[in-house]
């Protein structure tokens, strides 16, 4: 119950932040995607590198249990799956988590991008097992892995330096990236201002 | 409207830390499986089945990993899946809270029509086909934006930057090539 209470929690602020963030507005999507306009993007790395920064000083305080952490396994299968769902998410302007907020926030084309999700979802589970056998979803480095490591997480570090530490430096570069990132990197465009909504 | 970064920056990475101190890391991409098999299971009762202590699918996929998936999508009053609905729900309120979104963008979004014009139908079979790549491809990498992209690298994984390396080659070049103005 108590689970179900921290979902519902935790949940609604994430939903209702990517939505004040631009995140769930196509807009704003493709004008970090086109490097036209970055402000979503300085946000998205301010975020990654506070709560890197928050996680891995909350575990040397010994405030964080360091079993909470969930890292996910590197295969080839990874990058490939990386560069299908960037081509969708650039198309389209949502990825899973945003397109549900969107259409919770009353787009309809939203509504659309889940149903060719849940199709698409279903065209993975169908061809699971080939590409199990391709070979393309076995683990390489180390599969479950850590760039640095972590004292007591369950997952092997890439480096053998302290995986806490390094958490918060490249927290701190995440933060720093945020802050000197320009507005854009494509020069001047045609000036079509994002309406408020 | 939209948050000053420094602001909105803040507030996602406190939800993110939240996520990881009180439960685990945030992630959405697995829940379109689990209401496949949720749905599968209710058009076909056979989808799913209990064995003596868990269970398991004829989805080779919903019955990896010890029938995790399908022991969830038998189970959907789970952490997980009721995340994304409790996310819906907070994403519906606080857009309705700012006013809401007008009819046109409702529609098809500014961007759209300032590339394509008032063409919402193939706005829609775009928003289609891109949701199905992106689910597929999710489903591929084990993760999706919220899981690799920020969950993942938030952790320092391998993984995250890995599948963050292709997100943003694929993305770029499209974004640039299909949405030239607006």
């Amino acid at each position: 119950m108590t689970s179900i209470l921290l979902a519902i929690v935790i949940g609604a602020a994430f939903g209702a932040v990517l939505d004040r963030i631009g995140a769930t507005n196509p807009n704003w999507i493709g004008g970090m995607l086109t490097l036209r306009r970055l402000h979503l993007m300085k946000t998205i790395l301010l975020a990654i590198g506070t709560g890197s920064i928050m996680m891995f000083g909350g575990q040397m305080l010994g405030l964080v249990d360091v079993g909470h952490m969930s890292v996910k396994a590197a295969y080839v299968g990874v990058f490939i799956g990386g560069l299908m769902l960037g081509a969708g998410w650039a198309a389209s302007g949502y990825c899973p988590g945003t397109g549900v907020c969107a259409a919770a926030s009353g787009r309809k084309d939203a509504l659309f991008f889940i149903a060719g999700g849940l199709l698409g979802a279903a065209a993975y589970m169908a061809t699971y097992p080939a590409w199990k056998a391709s070979g393309l979803l076995d683990d390489f480095a180390g599969g479950k892995v850590t760039l640095g490591s972590v004292p007591g997480a369950s997952y092997d570090g890439l480096m053998a330096m302290s995986g806490d530490l390094l958490g918060i430096v490249l927290g701190a570069v995440f933060v720093l990236v945020a802050f000197v990132l320009p507005d854009s990197l494509v020069g001047e465009r045609q000036s079509v201002e994002v309406p408020a909504e | 409207m939209v948050l000053n970064w420094k602001l909105g920056g803040l507030l996602l990475g406190l939800v993110f830390f939240a996520a990881v101190l009180l439960v685990k890391p945030i992630g959405v991409s697995t829940q379109f499986v689990i209401l496949n098999g949720v749905v599968a299971d209710m058009v076909s009762p056979d989808f799913i089945t209990k064995t003596d202590e868990a269970y398991t699918s004829t989805n080779a996929y919903m019955a990896k990993s010890g029938g995790k998936y399908a022991g969830n999508a038998a189970n959907p009053l789970n952490y997980s899946f009721v995340f994304v609905l409790a996310m819906a729900l907070g994403a519906f309120l606080s857009a309705r809270l700012r006013g809401g979104i007008d009819a046109a963008e409702r529609a098809a979004p500014e961007i759209w029509r300032a590339n394509f014009g008032d063409t919402p139908v193939a706005r829609y079979a775009v928003a289609f086909l891109g949701g199905f790549i992106v689910l597929y491809g999710a489903r591929l990498a084990g993760g999706c934006t919220s899981g690799h992209m920020m969950s993942g690298m938030m952790q320092t994984a391998l993984s995250g930057y890995i599948f963050a390396a292709g997100a943003f080659a694929a993305a770029i070049p499209t974004a640039m090539l299909m949405y030239k103005k607006g």
